[in-house]
């Protein structure tokens, strides 16, 4: 008898709903073994090291409310992405977006920091924003005009704005009395998001993100631009056929995700951060892809989501204080469970089934 | 001896069971046909044959040995030939170059000697095929012929053809009879599966009709009406009542749908270019138009929908010039649509019946005046497409894929009836639907004309076209023939026209020497 493997992949006859669920799950199992292994491999009791990395961080108020503050950008980040996702429009630039709305809103908080007045945070945040709308119209119109692959103009448009930024705080933002020191001055204080307490670092902005949540979420499932979104991402020929305007829903959720991006980007360095410097972004854009993905493009689920992403983040400050690991390993723990999450959705639409029972099945009438 | 037996198939899958102790004898020769509606069981069995589906039971007798055929590879060699409704060739590659992926590397080794052996086989059998064409540069009908030389070069003892018939003319349909007729003389046994029953009378030596999964009869269908196979695939509960009654003198009506001097340029090598079209659909009429696919029917039912815009004055709804317009304009003009490609631009695959209700409905009150979905209206909307129009289904949140083509086509001509328009384009409105369907959806059409809709149809079907028209013309090569009263307009004389002759008239049809195999005699008899 022939060589006959273990398991073969059949297609199952429609896509499993179970699965859709489950597969975050058995990606997120998966990768905390795989990030045991690892920590095993670099000598750490991976019990120990797994507990430092997810559960310590939130032993106390003080870490959930750190929570709250990385949450923020990226729920922001993603509710926008999400209604590019769902028209199957793949924009890699929330992190560009992002980083600009940080860059333009910042500028205007250094050019007012003379003026004294309540009107001065309001127009940050709304000029930041504006900056990443900007940023996100520049991918649209290339989509729209040229037909650009927006995954290329985005990305590319990360890396402009990353040099902008860059560009911006080692020459003309750069604070003349920061001993050279490539960051801008700190914002006064009519430029800052207020606190919620004195006592942390979480400031209004994650009400920002909240509002999104729920503003999105009805766009989503009562309107009916909502609706042509989804419809020009499931299938564009039944949305030309309908009449939905292509070009117009393109405009609209690249510019909505931009918006939010911005929004982002300039309460981060209107709150936790307080001045322009290189590093405004610890890749929150790009984290926000593996929020909505993992969130399975659900409003609720996408909130869970950017808890689990958030707490890598502060998971990888707690191993680097802790255990002298690096603190890269949030990008490797990020990276694994985006990389078990495909893996798994995967079994989404197909099944393992094993070859024994095919065979009895087969000879047995 | 018999070429193939098949004793006591089953295949269950969840919910429902495709194939219930299924036999099934064809012999070495025989033209056999499987005749059932969609979603009898047909498909499945083809392709428990062709070894794709695991039976879960019954046993397969081949050439007199018990056999268990575990995939298309194993049943290949055996002899096994299929050759699917949708053709699995790759476009860009050239006829000899997708024949040589199919066939073991051994006999795909020298190009030069495949290219010769693709002719010899392709004269041979009356089918010319160029094995230097790229796949997309050749009609439909020639792709089927890609398909069959395929299997042809196999040495095949068992040739299955899913629906061939669907995608061909009638010229091409002769062409491809003879040649069914002529394999089957050199002992090539023939599966035909189809559910258009006056071709199956013409061909086939035998019958084997299923419903819900179980054979429901065997006959020969030389020697068996055409009703009594109809019983047997529909089962007694539906009504067979084909009696379309004509529109009445129209000549006081209005011109609803009016398009004059139509033109369009081919974008690419794909499309086809139209000439000078002009045609008017009065209100209470349905006009016809035949054509072989490819011919410029996609080209002008976009200009139609408004997908593509034209001169603003090429276009006339209710005299009011929409040429220029896009489809959600048109439609608020009274346009409805039925569009060829069901799933995949008529309904949204994964989308449920609810929200594929608002797809085209959404200007019929099923939103507010700000953008919000009024959900109680969408889902009564939906309800009511589904019970006027007596679409099987689970309910309003099934997903349009889920639905059977007979099924969805119903919803989707019920949700552009319900939308009371006043022009109605359909194309091929009963493609691939069951005989139930059909009927159902040939009635909805004649009722909405008789409350006064213009309706035109494309189609490639001429049967229906005759069955429900009121005038009738064709398409060929992008120019439109004349149009006249069905009844002034013989089967050769729409042949000539769909062939691009529009100067010829009835006297001239002696020359006609590639209709007689093909054309059903109830077609005939109504035309003639």
């Amino acid at each position: 008898m022939s060589w006959v493997p273990l398991f073969r992949i059949e297609k199952r006859a429609s896509d499993s709903g179970v699965m859709s669920v489950l597969s975050p799950l058995l990606a997120i199992v998966l990768t905390l073994t795989t990030g045991a292994a690892v920590f095993a491999s670099l000598g750490h009791a991976p019990g120990d090291a797994l507990h430092t990395f997810f559960i310590l961080p939130l032993s106390d108020v003080y870490g959930w409310t750190e929570l709250g503050v990385k949450v923020g950008p990226l729920l922001l980040c993603a509710m926008g992405l999400v209604l590019c996702f769902k028209a199957k429009i793949w924009n890699i630039g929330a992190e560009g977006q992002f980083i600009v709305g940080a860059l333009g809103g910042g500028y205007l908080a250094l050019s007012l920091s003379a003026v004294e007045s309540a009107w001065v945070l309001p127009a940050v945040l709304c000029f930041g924003s504006a900056c990443g709308l900007a940023w996100a119209a520049l991918a649209a119109f290339l989509k729209t005009r040229f037909s650009a692959n927006e995954i290329l103009t985005t990305i590319m448009l990360n890396y402009i704005a990353l040099n902008l930024l860059f560009f911006a705080v080692h020459g003309p933002l750069k604070d003349p009395d920061g001993y050279s020191f490539p960051e801008s001055a700190l914002f006064s204080d009519f430029a800052m998001l207020p606190l919620l307490s004195d006592d942390y670092r979480l400031n209004i902005s994650v009400f920002f993100a909240l509002a999104a949540v729920a503003v999105v979420w009805t766009l989503m499932s009562r309107t009916f631009i909502g609706f042509q979104i989804a419809v020009l991402g499931e299938d564009t020929s039944a949305a030309r056929f309908a009449g939905f305007k292509e070009k117009r829903l393109v405009w609209f959720s690249l510019l909505v995700c931009g918006a939010l991006a911005g929004l982002a980007g300039v309460s981060e360095v209107s709150g936790p951060i307080g001045q322009l410097n290189p590093y405004v972004s610890p890749g929150y854009g790009y984290t926000a892809i593996i929020v909505v993905f993992l969130g399975r493009m659900h409003p609720l689920g996408i909130v869970g989501a950017s808890m689990l992403l958030a707490l890598t983040y502060m998971g990888g400050e707690m191993v680097q204080m802790d255990l002298s690991l690096p603190k890269s390993i949030t990008g490797l723990f990020q990276g694994m469970l985006l990389f078990y999450l495909l893996a798994c959705d995967f079994l989404i639409g197909y099944r393992f089934v094993g070859s024994r029972g095919h065979l009895r099945e087969s000879h047995g009438s | 001896m018999n070429r193939i037996e098949l004793h006591n198939i089953s295949k269950r899958y969840p919910g429902c069971i495709a194939n219930n102790a299924i036999n099934l004898v064809v012999a070495a020769g025989e033209i056999h046909a499987l005749l059932g509606e969609n979603g009898a069981g047909k498909s499945t069995l083809m392709k428990i044959i062709y070894g794709v589906i695991k039976p879960d039971s019954g046993r397969i007798v081949w050439d007199g040995k018990p056999v268990s055929i575990k995939g298309a590879a194993q049943a290949r060699d055996l002899g096994i030939g299929m050759v699917f409704q949708h053709f699995s060739l790759f476009e860009t590659l050239s006829v000899a170059e997708n024949i040589a992926l199919s066939l073991p590397p051994k006999s795909a080794s020298s190009m030069d000697a495949l290219k010769s052996r693709i002719v010899s086989v392709s004269e041979r059998y009356g089918m010319h095929l160029d094995p230097d064409r790229f796949v997309h540069t050749l009609s439909v009908g020639e792709q089927q012929r890609v398909e069959i030389v395929r299997c042809l070069l196999q040495d095949v003892k068992l040739l299955i053809l899913d629906e061939p018939t669907s995608v061909l003319t009638p010229q091409e349909v002769t062409v491809l009879f003879r040649m069914l007729a002529q394999l089957a003389g050199e002992g090539c046994s023939i599966l035909f599966i189809s559910h258009k029953l006056d071709e199956v009378r013409s061909l086939c030596d035998t019958a084997t009709i299923l419903r819900n999964g179980e054979v429901s009869g065997d006959c020969i269908p030389k020697e068996t009406s055409t009703a009594d196979i109809a019983r047997l695939m529909v089962g007694d509960e539906t009504p067979l009542n084909e009696n379309y009654v004509k529109a009445v003198s129209l000549a006081s009506h209005a011109t609803r749908l009016n398009v004059n001097n139509l033109n369009y340029r081919a974008v690419d090598a794909f499309s086809c270019s139209l000439r000078n079209i002009s045609f008017e659909v009065k209100a209470g009429e349905i006009l016809g138009i035949a054509g072989v696919a490819g011919n410029g029917q996609e080209e002008l039912l976009n200009l139609i929908s408004g997908e593509q815009t034209s001169s603003e004055n090429s276009i006339l709804f209710d005299q009011r010039p929409v040429g220029h317009t896009g489809p959600a304009e048109r439609r608020r003009q009274g346009l409805g649509f039925v569009p060829e490609e069901r799933l995949g631009r008529g309904a949204v695959p994964n989308m449920s019946l609810r929200d594929n209700a608002l797809l085209t409905a959404y200007q019929s009150g099923l939103l507010s005046a700000r953008g919000w979905i009024q959900r109680n209206r969408v889902a009564s909307y939906a309800r009511e497409v589904i019970e006027r129009f007596n679409v099987k289904t689970s309910g309003i949140d099934a997903a349009a894929k889920s639905l059977s083509g007979g099924n969805l086509q119903k919803f989707i001509l019920g949700r552009e009836i319900l939308q009371n328009p006043s022009i109605l384009v359909c194309s091929h409105p009963t493609w691939g639907v069951d005989i139930g369907a059909a009927i159902l959806i040939r009635h909805a059409l004649v009722a909405l004309r008789d409350q006064g809709a213009a309706i035109l149809v494309v189609s490639e079907d001429i049967d229906e076209l005759y069955a429900i028209s009121d005038r009738i013309g064709a398409i060929c090569d992008g120019r439109l023939s004349p149009t006249a009263s069905v009844s002034e307009v013989s089967i050769g004389q729409l042949g000539q026209w769909m062939a691009g002759d529009f100067e010829s008239q009835l006297s001239r049809l002696d020359n006609r020497h590639d209709f007689e195999l093909a054309q059903p005699d109830s077609v005939s008899e109504r035309a003639l």
